[in-house]
């Protein structure tokens, strides 16, 4: 099962690799990975998407717990939560007709093209990791994807719940 | 008034010095010249020099496990650092507190690859509780302190501090102070146990026929074996210890009913498969303990009280969880079954007790031990906790001996028995008797060794000259590693492959030659005289190699991939 773990730590040297390290010592997964200082600067929030039995997933709540840097964990997948995910990717728009094509795909999604070349367009699009690989896939039916860049997952409960010290 | 300013060597030296520190195990080196030249210069801090630093870091926590402080290791960058590793890894699998002062390059060279440059911090990041890599004077005594503070409370273990040479050196200075009363907005461990979870817990023992207390290092950590031994007695059943929780309550105790796991003993092993409650306290169900998870004790509610959350529900699961520190939950325990008015059925207990009595008398710990044959490894054990009154400190090699060790000498405190368990370090015993030594002079303390494992951290004997500690060492040289012997014997059909030892030294002569006393015994007849012989000599050193017969198996011992009272009793003869 896919979690979305969402963790607050201190802002420290050495703090991100413990996380990885912890993960690949216990021969955990990580399936996208995310950190960023918050509006604290001695703290960062870090949003790690894993897949594991409910079992491996006490483990790995425990274990990220365990970690002297580590202020809190929540797992937010199973209650109301937004999450959200950046897509860049380049496009091959060599003729009207691409262009068209790629310009009309974006709109649907609700995307933005935030950058042309003389025969590329790049295209940003958020939402949740399904909505991408759905963008992504349309794009490709129409031209040729010359990059991808994701951001990973970052997520948030909804309402008055929220993730602090 | 005017502010004292000091170099950060001098500021280690004064951290270590408020943290009331006596004793430091290390070696020298280039990034940490500057330290040694601050503890030259005060006589707070004794240095003990090794000969190698996976020693000092063994002598550490040797003396750690022993008296229960932090043990304190200094080593310089790079390879002094990394002959480290292993030490840290032995410390973290059994929780010792430890911390490790590692020297490091000069921070503008980092990452450079200088000279012996190595990233210690990163090498140690999975056998640490937690590291600190100071950048600046300032970080210093912060970071000493809080690594102590780290390595002592909750579940302890080991902390490296990394020290770069430059903010070390006598040109940079600034102003001291520390904080000992540390408090870490992510990092409180859980002190008491939840009182619903204590209530469910006391219920489901009050309500139990066969209630079985496994109990491990935790109680020995937490120096709770009064406390567990008032418990016990109050529950009336039977409780085991893991190797790690021998001493927890006295080997002699009449409800304790032997080491349970690999080669633990039948009895204890039969009370866990057929319980209907497991109280584990401090103990984590290790993989030597369990045997098959999948078959493991399937008609037990399991109580599992732990200080760490991820030792719940890691290999085993359990029904009732309690977080907190053991000392604690077991007074609350004893308070709530006082609350509710607990008396054990004693009906039930009369029954469990028969059944228990019948599985002892299978006496699945004897040897058959012939007069005129080589002297059998057990026997040298028994001779040992006679002629030391069961009063020794005893610290074990990792290997059959050390099983020996652990079935035969009835450990009648905690602390009393020092070993690797959960890391089954060779090289642990001799540096660990030294540690040991070294805290409690007046005590005996033996190193019970073998002919493999001694030889992996021989150089110390050379230690033990300098600081005049004379631990006894008893190696039963079986001119063999035993355990590795054992299982190509079970396992492999009988293929030795590299398990004996061609060319091994003459004993005698090296402890001779590091000025000891060497006395090697070959036969039953004078095992006993020359034994005492050996405990008689106070004031040096003594290594006694004792031939014991090579063919020698441990027993029992778990049939592989089978449930935990499945085991082997003798050599074709299952339980």
């Amino acid at each position: 099962m896919r979690s979305i773990l969402s963790i607050l730590m201190e802002n420290e040297p050495g703090s991100l690799s413990r996380i990885v390290g912890l993960f690949s010592q216990r021969a955990f997964n990580i399936e996208s990975l995310t950190v960023a200082p918050t509006n604290d600067d001695s703290l960062s929030r870090m949003t790690i998407t894993t897949i594991g039995d409910d079992k491996v997933l006490e483990q790995i709540v425990k274990q990220v717990n365990k970690l002297i840097d580590v202020i809190k964990i929540i797992d937010i997948t199973d209650r109301k939560h937004i999450e959200r995910e950046l897509l860049l990717v380049k496009v091959s728009a060599m003729n009207d007709k691409t262009r068209t094509e790629v310009k009309r795909i974006t709109d649907i999604f609700r995307g933005n093209i935030v950058d042309i070349g003389k025969q590329v367009y790049t295209v940003q699009l958020t939402g949740k990791a399904e909505k991408l690989n759905a963008f992504i896939d349309a794009l490709q039916h129409e031209t040729e994807i010359i990059e991808a860049a994701r951001s990973g997952c970052v997520g948030m409960s909804r309402g008055d719940k929220a993730l602090r010290i | 008034m005017t502010t004292q300013f000091f170099s950060g060597a001098e500021m280690v030296v004064k951290s270590l010095s408020a943290l009331n520190v006596k004793y430091i195990f290390g070696y020298p080196g280039g990034s940490v010249l500057d330290i040694y030249d601050a503890i030259f210069q005060q006589d707070e801090i004794e240095h003990i020099l090794v000969r190698h630093e996976q020693a000092a870091t063994h002598m550490a926590d040797g003396y750690a496990r022993a008296t229960g402080k932090v043990g304190v290791v200094l080593a310089t960058s790079g390879p002094g650092a990394t002959n480290c590793v292993t030490g840290i890894a032995t410390a973290y699998m059994d929780s010792i507190p430890m911390v490790v002062l590692a020297g490091q390059v000069a921070t503008s060279l980092i990452g450079n690859d200088a000279f012996q440059e190595t990233d210690i911090v990163g090498c140690t990041r999975p056998i640490v509780k937690h590291s600190f890599s100071c950048r600046s004077l300032a970080d210093i005594p912060d970071a000493i302190s809080k690594a102590f503070y780290l390595a002592s409370t909750g579940r302890p273990g080991p902390v490296v501090v990394e020290l770069p040479k430059d903010i070390l050196i006598p040109q940079n200075t600034g102003p001291f102070s520390i904080d000992t009363d540390i408090n870490m907005r992510s990092y409180n461990p859980t002190v008491k146990g939840h009182p619903k979870q204590i209530t469910k817990a006391a219920q489901t023992i009050a309500s139990a026929k066969k209630l079985i207390v496994y109990s491990g290092g935790g109680i020995v950590l937490s120096d709770a074996s009064i406390l567990l031994t008032t418990l016990v007695e109050t529950l009336k059943a039977p409780i085991t210890n893991t190797l790690m929780g021998l001493g927890g309550i006295s080997g002699t105790h009449k409800q304790f009913v032997g080491m349970l796991g690999m080669h633990g003993s039948l009895e204890a092993n039969k009370c866990m498969a057929n319980a209907d409650v497991i109280l584990a306290l401090g103990a984590r169900f290790d993989d030597r303990v369990t045997n098959n998870v999948e078959k493991f004790c399937p008609n037990a509610t399991i109580i599992h009280v732990d200080i760490d959350p991820t030792s719940i529900s890691k290999t085993i699961n359990a029904h009732i969880p309690v977080v907190g520190l053991v000392d604690v939950v077991m007074q609350q325990l004893l308070d709530e079954l006082s609350d509710i008015n607990f008396s054990p059925d004693e009906e039930a207990l009369r029954d469990w007790w028969q059944q228990i009595n019948q599985w002892r008398n299978i006496k699945s710990f004897s040897y058959e031990q012939e007069l005129n044959e080589k002297i059998k490894p057990q026997r040298v054990v028994e001779a040992l906790y006679k002629i030391t009154e069961g009063d020794a400190y005893v610290c074990s090699d990792v290997g059959q001996h050390q099983m020996f060790a652990a079935q035969h000498y009835p450990f009648a405190k905690p602390r009393q028995w020092i070993n690797s368990g959960g890391a089954g370090t060779m090289g642990f015993g001799l540096p660990a008797a030294m540690g040991v030594k070294l805290a409690f002079p007046d005590k005996h303390v033996i190193c019970i060794t073998g002919d493999g494992s001694i030889q992996m951290n021989i150089q110390e004997l050379s230690t033990c000259s300098q600081y005049k500690l004379p631990v006894v060492i008893v190696t039963l040289n079986n001119r063999s590693l035993g355990m590795v012997r054992q299982w190509q014997d079970m396992v492999y059909g009988g293929r030795h492959s590299s398990s004996y030892m061609e060319s091994l030294p003459d004993f005698v002569k090296i402890a001779e030659a590091y000025g000891h006393v060497g006395i090697q015994i070959d036969s039953l007849n004078e095992l006993d005289e020359k034994l005492t012989q050996a405990f008689n000599i106070k004031d040096r050193l003594v290594f006694v190699d004792v031939m014991v017969d090579e063919k020698e198996h441990v027993y029992p011992m778990h049939i592989r991939t089978g449930a935990i009272d499945e085991m082997w009793l003798k050599k074709g003869v299952k339980a």
